[in-house]
């Protein structure tokens, strides 16, 4: 029982370092990722489509989390 | 001793450091010290048994897997930092929360150890200290003064760590806030730089990129504070819109 309740733990704490309130970010990065891999393995400049994920989905996400806030209040 | 070996190892060793330092801090005034401090001193015992383990084998122990997996948490964990320090500078402003370990208890709950801060600055020591000890032994074997280059490296994290304990209050004085923003836009540019290293991606000025990515990531995230409350105007003028309608239609 202690046992399964340190695994369940242990696993929530993983799932919200990596995953957190909004999913899309994570999959975002992992698809940029895989983007940034295939773009290397293609011998095209790869360096680009990291910085520029960031961007577009903190942008997305902060936009999506404001007007929640302000559905909530 | 070999001047030039001590001097090249504490150069080289010095940007690690830096970068060791900045997540130590960073995760210390911004979430909590002990975790932080707890971390990088289990990245310290790891890193210690694996020298002790490895010795010079460590020159073959492939970095890039570790910097692809340690570079994408930090990414994903960093991005969330940065959205919230955005979304909260934007709603309350830059002043608020201000003091050492002035936590959100959203992040971390009262009177709990920060696992999260522990895991940051764990992973930030044991892998900017892997990489501090390959180059002492890439550097030291080569020249055959792997003494000097154990030196130059002790060197440099002495005098960085110094720097860090005698600037960590200046850091404290910032609101958590706007704290929450810039370190998160530090650990998102720590994992977009690691996380492309691993992938061999090539930045342009290598390690000087990571200065043009915290910048852009700065600038983006005080761009969109303005942005973030004109959405949350045009939200809140088009749910009294709604409202008013509904009001009507009754």
């Amino acid at each position: 029982m202690i046992v399964l309740r340190g695994l369940r733990a242990f696993v929530v704490f993983w799932v919200d370092f990596i995953i957190g309130d909004d999913w899309t970010v994570a999959a975002t990065v992992v698809a940029a990722l895989a983007g940034t891999w295939g773009l290397h393995h293609v011998h095209a400049a790869a360096w680009w489509l990291l910085p520029l994920a960031v961007v577009i989905i903190t942008t997305i996400s902060v936009r999506r989390t404001v007007r929640r806030d302000a559905r909530q209040r | 001793m070999n001047g030039a070996v001590l001097v090249s190892t504490f150069f080289a060793a010095a940007i690690e450091v830096i970068e060791m330092v900045a997540i130590v801090v960073s995760v210390g005034v911004a979430r909590s010290w002990r975790a932080s401090l707890v971390g990088a001193a289990g990245g310290l015992l790891v890193l210690t048994v694996l020298v002790a383990v490895l010795g010079t084998a460590l020159r073959d122990v492939p970095l890039r897997p570790v910097r692809l997996v340690v570079g994408a948490l930090l990414l994903v964990f960093g991005l969330q930092w940065f959205r919230k320090g955005v979304f909260r500078v934007a709603r309350d402003g830059w002043s608020v929360g201000q003091g050492d370990e002035d936590v959100d208890p959203a992040d971390v709950g009262p009177d709990r150890f920060d696992w999260t801060g522990f895991v940051l600055s764990f992973k930030g020591v044991s892998l900017e200290g892997l990489e501090v000890a390959v180059i002492v032994v890439a550097f030291g074997t080569a020249a055959h003064a792997v003494g000097s280059a154990v030196i130059g490296a002790a060197g440099a994290v002495l005098v960085l760590g110094l720097v860090g304990a005698t600037t960590y209050r200046l850091v404290a004085r910032i609101p958590r806030r706007a704290l929450q923003l810039f370190v998160g836009a530090m650990l998102t540019t720590f994992g977009t730089f690691w996380s492309g290293q691993g992938l061999s991606v090539r930045w342009p000025g290598d390690e000087l990129s990571l200065a043009w990515l915290a910048a852009g990531y700065v600038a983006v995230g005080l761009l969109l504070i303005p942005q973030a409350r004109r959405w949350r105007d045009q939200a809140g003028a088009r749910l009294g819109g709604e409202h008013l309608a509904g009001g009507a239609v009754r």
